[in-house]
C-alpha cells in the first residue's frame, strides 16, 4: 500500500460526462500506480492560503503517471463546482494516494463478483470493470448501475460498449426517468430488481456496493435479506442522501 | 467518486488519507474490536462523520466512538475512544 505525502498534479484533460459531472485526467509525476477501486485525496489551495481537501475515487487503475477522476457537482459544495465548472487543462492541484485497501479488486479470485453502483458511485467500480476486462475475468462479473435517468450515467458510452463479447454484463436501473422503450419498472432498487440482476447468493459472490450513504445502506440491507453474507459485501459511501 | 464529504456521514474509506498521516500504510483493512459492544469490523466499514477539522469514527453496530481524528494545520492527532483492539486479520 503506497500512500506517501502530497504530490503536485496537473490537469491534462477535461471531458463532460453528464450535465453535472466531468471526467478529469491528471498527470501526477512519480505516481506509483494504483489498484482498481482505490481513491485519492485532492487538496486545493486558494491564493490566500486556504486549503480544502476532498476524497475522489479513481476511475483508472494500474501503472503510469496519468490518473482519472470523475467528479459530480454538489451545487452548494466548496470544491466540486470548481472541479466540474472551472478547472481547465494546465491547472495545478495536489493529490495524496493511492488510498484504501478495503474497497479494492485484484485479479486472481475465481468466484463471481457483483458490482452495484448508485449515481457517481460508478467511478471506483468502473476501475474494477476495466481491470476485470483487461484481466479477461469479465465473464464472472456483473454490474448493476442505478441512475436517475440515462443522461445522468457517468461512463454511459463506455459501459454500452463493454457489453460486447469479453466485457462485463451491465444491468441498468432508473429511479426517475427511463429511456424510451424501457419496459422495466422505474424507481428505487427493490428486492425483486436486486434478485433479478445480482448473482445468486448460493454462488457466494463478492459484492461491491458504492454510492450515496442512503443508497448503500438500502442495498446492503436488501442483499443480506436475500441471503448474501455480510462478510462478502464490501461497501463505500460518499455521503449525501 | 466520494464527492463533497465535508460535514457528511461517510465510512472509514474516506478517513484513509487523514489516518495515513499517523499510521503507516493503509488503515481501511485493519480490523478493530469495539469496546462498547465487541463487534469486529474492518475500519473501512466504520461510520465516519467528517468535516474540515475532524473525523469521528464510530462503530457501525453500537455507534460508540472508536476514535477521533483531529486535523490542525499540517498536523493530525488521533484520540482513542472505545477502540479496544486493532489488528491485521
Amino acid at each position: 500500500m503506497t500512500v506517501g505525502g502530497w504530490r503536485p498534479a496537473r490537469i491534462a484533460e477535461v471531458a463532460d460526462a453528464t450535465p453535472s459531472a466531468r471526467v478529469l485526467r491528471l498527470t501526477v509525476p512519480g505516481w506509483p500506480g494504483s489498484d482498481a477501486g482505490q481513491h485519492v485525496d485532492v487538496r486545493l489551495t486558494a491564493e490566500d492560503g486556504y486549503q480544502a481537501v476532498r476524497s475522489y475515487s479513481l476511475g483508472s487503475y494500474g501503472a503510469g503517471e496519468s490518473i482519472e477522476l470523475a467528479v459530480d457537482e454538489i451545487p452548494d459544495g466548496e470544491v466540486s463546482p470548481y472541479l466540474v465548472r472551472d478547472v481547465r487543462p494546465g491547472d495545478e492541484l495536489e493529490v495524496k494516494g493511492p488510498l484504501g485497501g478495503y474497497f479494492v479488486w485484484r485479479p486472481g479470485g475465481a468466484g463471481p463478483v457483483q458490482l452495484i453502483a448508485g449515481g457517481s458511485g460508478i467511478v471506483p467500480l468502473m476501475a474494477i470493470v476495466r481491470a476485470a476486462t483487461d484481466a479477461s475475468a469479465s465473464a464472472s462479473f456483473r454490474l448493476l448501475y442505478s441512475v436517475r435517468g440515462p443522461e445522468n450515467a457517468i461512463y454511459r458510452d463506455e459501459l454500452a460498449r463493454t457489453v460486447d463479447p469479453g466485457g462485463v454484463a451491465v444491468t441498468w436501473a432508473y429511479t426517475r426517468s427511463a429511456p424510451s422503450g424501457w419496459t422495466e419498472r422505474v424507481g428505487r432498487l427493490d428486492d425483486d430488481a436486486l434478485r433479478a440482476a445480482v448473482w445468486e447468493s448460493d454462488r457466494e459472490p463478492v459484492v461491491y456496493v458504492c454510492g450515496p450513504t442512503g443508497f448503500v445502506e438500502h442495498v446492503a440491507d436488501a442483499l443480506v435479506r436475500l441471503g448474501h453474507a455480510p462478510g462478502r459485501i464490501k461497501t463505500e459511501r460518499f455521503g449525501g442522501a | 467518486m466520494r464527492a463533497e464529504n465535508a460535514g457528511s456521514v461517510v465510512d472509514g474509506n474516506a478517513a484513509a488519507g487523514l489516518l495515513s498521516e499517523v499510521f503507516r500504510g493503509d488503515v481501511t483493512m485493519l480490523v478493530g474490536v469495539c469496546g462498547g459492544c465487541g463487534a469486529e469490523a474492518a475500519l473501512g466499514e466504520t461510520v465516519v462523520e467528517l468535516d474540515e477539522v475532524a473525523a469521528i469514527v464510530r462503530c457501525r453496530s453500537c455507534t460508540h466512538t472508536l476514535l477521533t481524528v483531529l486535523r490542525s494545520g499540517d498536523s493530525v492527532r488521533v484520540v482513542i475512544g472505545a477502540l479496544q483492539e486493532i489488528a491485521h486479520r
